[in-house]
């Protein structure tokens, strides 16, 4: 039980530093509403040198010039969309982590739909074959 | 009797994937982190920005405006560049084609010193302290290389050490008359 508890202790302050691992130390704009899309943008916007984090996460000098970058767009009064257009004029869709739906990444936003229809069709297969098995057969036959 | 094939067929021709990437990573011919610059067939960013040789003085790229051009970003700090520095030096001599280097995010005194030292390859090399004019190229790491037409539209990129091969590949190919060979 004790053992039980100091797991989850353990548990809520590992979720609850998940945030502790931001760059920026104080808050980019004084507005709610401009920092929470501040905030937004540069979790879902890719450092091109680390190519596995986010500007928001990494300390690589060209993600703190696109974190100021993004700060100055909303600080002048740009769209969100107006700020991802700037940025994937000059690096492509490459820098967004959530990638619009194109010719190009039809695949890639089909492929969760198509593994799951695959997995139901072949589960389907196999359980429709062994109910029409005698109760006795060896179901190793069967697969 | 396929139930006991297909497993090793799928595991076969994975590997056999995965060993014709790796063989392309490390002969060169593939770079996983290339990211494909959407200017290509663009026109090229404009900028003006001060001269790491006289920093009272700036430079505009628009006066490049009728020749092919190369535009190479570069940094002391960048030990790629050290390596590719040689090549640039002679491709900037052989080709005739001017270079324009961007100093970027850089110490000026050090690059001076650097390119007192190695020589300079550049007709014009400007300094970028802030990385603006980088992030407006869609620069992600140095050095980077592109090549500029008369019209002022970007013909190609490329990431990494410039050498002959390279030049001579990607380049070459594309540098028209308006080159002042």
């Amino acid at each position: 039980m004790i053992a039980t508890r100091r797991w989850m202790v353990l548990l809520t302050a590992l979720l609850l530093s998940a945030g502790a691992g931001a760059i920026d130390t104080e808050a980019a704009f004084a507005d709610a509403a401009r920092q929470a899309r501040y905030e937004h943008l540069t979790n879902e916007l890719r450092c091109l040198v680390c190519q596995n984090q986010t500007i928001a996460d990494s300390n690589a000098g060209l993600a703190g010039d696109l974190r100021r970058e993004v700060k100055e767009l909303i600080a002048a009064g740009k769209t969100d969309d107006e700020i991802r257009q700037f940025l994937t004029a000059r690096y492509g869709d490459f820098v967004l982590y959530n990638p619009p739906l194109t010719a190009r990444t039809l695949l890639l936003w089909a492929a969760p739909a198509l593994l799951v229809l695959v997995t139901v069709g072949a589960a389907a297969r196999v359980i429709v074959r062994r109910s029409k098995a005698p109760i006795d057969a060896d179901p190793e036959d069967m697969v | 009797m396929w139930r006991y094939f297909a497993p090793a067929a799928a595991f076969l021709a994975l590997g056999a994937l995965f060993a014709f990437a790796l063989m392309r990573i490390q002969n060169g011919t593939l770079d996983v982190r290339e990211i494909k610059s959407p200017l290509i067939g663009k026109p090229a960013p404009v900028f003006t920005l001060p001269l790491v040789t006289d920093p009272s003085q700036s430079f505009d790229s628009r006066s490049m405006a009728g020749k092919t051009y190369v535009v190479n970003v570069w940094g002391t700090w960048c030990p790629a560049c050290r390596e590719e520095h040689d090549s640039l030096l002679q491709l900037a001599r052989v080709t005739g084609v001017p270079f324009i280097g961007i100093d970027w995010k850089d110490d000026g005194q050090l690059a001076q010193q650097y390119l007192g030292q190695l020589g300079n390859p550049y007709q014009q090399v400007v300094a970028d302290a802030e990385g603006r004019v980088a992030i407006d190229w869609g620069v992600y790491g140095a050095p980077e290389t592109f090549l500029v037409s008369p019209a002022g539209i970007v013909l190609a990129k490329h990431a990494g050490a410039l050498t002959a091969a390279v030049w001579a590949e990607k380049f070459a190919p594309l540098v028209t008359s308006g080159g002042s060979r």
